[in-house]
C-alpha cells in the first residue's frame, strides 16, 4: 500500500503538518520580538518590522523572571537527581536481588499506578503544610523524589545484568553497596539517562501541585509564574510570548539534545504496557 | 561464602536498597490517598485545617452532594466532551502522522518525526497561553487561515460553542505526536510478508490497510486508547490557563472543579469525594474500552 501513494502527495502533506505543527512555536518566537501592540494590529503581522529584545529585558529586569528561572531550576534538577538514585536502588533490588516479599511488593507499587494522583492531592497538601513545607521547593519537590514508573522502568533495563557478574563480584567479597555503585549503576547509564530526560521534562513543566504549594511569587516555578503573569499581561501579547519562549526553550533543549534516549524511554514504556 | 549466607546478605541488602523509594511512596502516596478515602466520608472545611476537632463523619453525604450538583454534572460533560471527541481526533492524528513519516517513500524520517514530537515536549502553561492569542477572535492566526477559506470569525474563546473545541484542538496538536511514536513502533512490528501475502491475493492498498495493518495494530490501539483516555480525564492546565473554565462555565473539568473546590473553597471533604467519583468512573471507562476492543478484535 506504501507504494501506491505517490511520493510527492506523502511529501506535501509531511510538510504540510510540519508547518502545522511548528507554526503555534514559530509564532510564539516571532512575536516575542515584536514591538508592544504589533502582534495586536490589523492585519496581524507575522514576521516583526523591528525586532526588539525590549520584553525579554522587561521579563529579567521589572518582572524578575529570573528568579522563577532559577526557583524551576532548582526543583528540577534536584528532583531529577534525587528520584534517580532513590528509583534505580529499587529498580535494581527488584530486578537482580532475591528476597522474600518481592512479587507482593512490586504488586503493590502496580496498584500506584493505576490509582491518579488527585485522591490523595488534599491530604498531601495537609501533610506538607503540616511539615511546614508549603510554599518552598521542598513542597514541591515531595511528589516527585519516588515514582512507581520510573522503578519499574530501571527494573526492566536491570534484567539483562547478568547474574554471573553480581556472584562474581560477591564471590570477590564485594559488599553490595559498592556492586550497586561500581557495577551495576555504569550499566544501567542508558537508561539512567533516559529517565532523567523524562524527570527534567515533566518536572519542569508540572504545573497544578506547584500551583497547590506555591503562593508567594519570590517562591513560584516558571509555569506558575507564567499562568499568574497572564492574568495582568494578558493585552501585553509580545510580553507574554517572550514569557512562553523562556518557558519552552530549556525543555526544547534538552529534549533536541536528548531525543533518542528519550524517544527509546517512550517505548520501552509503551511495551510494557 | 556459603549460598545460606549469600541469600540472607542480599534479603537484607534489598530490603536496603528498597527502603528510601518505599518510604516516599508510601508516605507521599498510599498515606494521603488512603487519608483522602477517609477525608471524602467528612465535612473537612476552612475550619477544620485550624481545629480538627470540629471533622464530622457524614457517611456518604459528600458523596451525595457530588451527584446532585449540576456544576459537577456540568463539569463531567466538559470532560466527557474532551475524551469522547478529543480521543478519536488525537488517535486519529497520531495514526495519520504515523502512516505518513513510516511511508516508505518517505525521506527526512527522522527529521519529521522529531518536529512532530516536538509539542510533546513543550509546557502546557506556555502553550495554552500561545493558543489563547493564536485563537483570538481578530488577530489570531487561526482565524485568519480559516478566513481563507470563507470561515468565521469564530470567537474561539468568548462562544461556549466553540470553547471546548478551542481546547481539543490545543491538545490534539499538543499531543499527538506522542501516540504518533507509538504508532511508529506498532507499524514496523508489522511483518512484511503478511502484506506480500496480501498483495498475492490481489489485496489493494486499501484492503491492505483494512485486513493487514488495522488488525495487526490491535494491541497499540489498546494502549494508546486507553493511556490517552486516562490523561484525558485528568485534564486541568489547559482550561485552568486557556479559559478559567469560562465562558459560563463551559470548560470547566472535573479535576479544576476538585481544585476549586477543595483549593480555593477550601471544602476539601467534598473536593476529595469528585476525586474519588472520577477515579471510580476512569475505572469503569478503561474496562468498558478493554471490553469493546477486546470484542472488536475477537471479530
Amino acid at each position: 500500500m506504501k507504494r501506491a501513494l505517490p511520493s510527492i502527495l506523502i511529501h506535501t502533506l509531511l510538510v504540510l503538518g510540519a508547518i502545522v505543527t511548528l507554526t503555534p512555536l514559530l509564532w510564539m518566537v516571532s512575536a516575542s520580538f515584536m514591538p508592544t501592540g504589533q502582534a495586536s494590529s490589523f492585519p496581524p503581522p507575522l514576521l516583526p518590522t523591528h525586532p526588539t529584545l525590549e520584553h525579554y529585558v522587561d521579563l529579567f529586569t521589572r518582572l524578575n523572571l529570573a528568579r522563577d528561572f532559577g526557583n524551576s531550576l532548582l526543583v528540577t534538577i534536584s528532583v531529577t537527581l534525587f528520584s534517580l538514585v532513590v528509583n534505580s536502588m529499587a529498580g535494581y533490588a527488584f530486578a537482580k536481588l532475591r528476597f522474600a516479599g518481592r512479587e507482593a511488593g512490586s504488586g503493590v507499587l502496580v496498584s500506584a499506578m493505576v490509582i491518579p494522583a488527585q485522591v490523595g492531592m488534599m491530604p498531601l497538601f495537609l501533610m506538607v503544610k503540616g511539615m511546614g513545607l508549603v510554599n518552598t521547593p521542598w513542597g514541591v519537590m515531595i511528589p516527585g523524589l519516588a515514582g512507581v514508573f520510573g522503578i519499574f522502568m530501571i527494573r526492566q533495563f536491570a534484567q539483562s545484568i547478568p547474574d554471573d557478574l553480581l556472584d562474581a563480584a560477591r564471590i570477590d567479597g564485594a559488599s553490595e553497596w559498592r556492586i550497586y555503585w561500581n557495577i551495576v549503576m555504569p550499566v544501567l547509564k542508558p537508561i539512567l539517562v533516559t529517565m532523567a530526560t523524562f524527570s527534567f521534562l515533566s518536572s519542569w513543566n508540572d504545573f497544578m501541585w506547584p500551583l497547590i504549594v506555591l503562593s508567594d511569587d519570590t517562591k513560584y516555578t516558571l509555569p506558575v509564574a507564567l499562568a499568574n503573569l497572564v492574568g495582568e499581561h494578558v493585552q501585553d501579547t509580545e510580553l507574554m510570548m517572550a514569557g512562553s519562549v523562556l518557558t519552552v526553550l530549556p525543555v526544547l533543549a534538552v529534549f533536541l539534545v536528548m531525543q533518542r534516549s528519550y524517544i527509546q524511554g517512550v517505548l520501552m514504556g509503551s511495551v510494557k504496557g | 561464602m556459603s549460598n545460606a549466607t549469600s541469600e540472607r546478605r542480599q534479603a537484607s541488602a534489598a530490603w536496603g536498597f528498597l527502603a528510601p523509594a518505599l518510604v516516599l511512596i508510601g508516605v507521599f502516596f498510599f498515606v494521603p490517598v488512603l487519608a483522602g478515602f477517609v477525608m471524602s466520608f467528612t465535612d473537612f472545611d476552612i475550619y477544620a485545617i485550624g481545629s480538627p476537632d470540629t471533622i464530622r463523619f457524614m457517611g456518604f453525604e459528600n458523596y451525595r452532594q457530588v451527584v446532585t450538583d449540576p456544576e459537577f454534572w456540568r463539569a463531567l460533560r466538559n470532560t466527557l466532551y474532551f475524551v469522547v471527541v478529543g480521543g478519536p481526533l488525537s488517535v486519529i492524528a497520531s495514526l495519520s502522522a504515523a502512516l505518513l513519516v513510516n511511508a516508505k517513500v518517505a525521506r527526512f524520517k527522522g527529521l519529521f518525526r522529531t518536529i512532530y514530537f516536538l509539542p510533546v515536549v513543550t509546557t502546557m502553561v506556555a502553550v495554552a497561553i500561545v493558543f489563547r492569542y493564536l485563537l483570538h477572535p481578530k488577530y489570531g492566526l487561526v482565524n485568519r487561515c480559516a478566513r481563507v477559506l470563507h470561515i468565521g470569525p469564530i470567537d474561539w474563546l468568548g462562544n461556549p460553542h466553540w470553547s471546548m473545541p478551542a481546547i481539543v484542538l490545543l491538545a490534539v496538536w499538543k499531543n499527538f505526536g506522542y501516540n504518533m511514536l507509538i504508532f511508529i513502533a506498532g507499524l514496523q512490528s508489522i511483518p512484511d510478508d503478511l502484506y506480500e501475502a496480501a498483495q498475492l491475493d490481489g489485496a489493494g492498498a486499501r484492503a491492505q490497510f483494512v485486513h493487514v495493518t488495522l488488525p495487526s495494530l490491535g494491541p497499540t490501539f489498546l494502549f494508546v486508547g486507553i493511556m490517552t483516555m486516562i490523561g484525558q480525564f485528568q485534564i486541568f492546565a489547559e482550561p485552568y490557563v486557556m479559559t478559567q473554565g469560562g465562558p459560563l462555565r463551559s470548560t470547566v473539568s472535573v479535576v479544576m472543579l476538585m481544585y476549586e473546590q477543595g483549593f480555593r473553597w477550601w471544602r476539601m471533604g467534598y473536593a476529595t469525594a469528585i476525586a474519588f467519583v472520577l477515579f471510580v468512573i476512569m475505572l469503569i471507562a478503561t474496562l468498558i474500552q478493554m471490553r469493546l476492543q477486546g470484542e472488536g478484535r475477537k471479530s
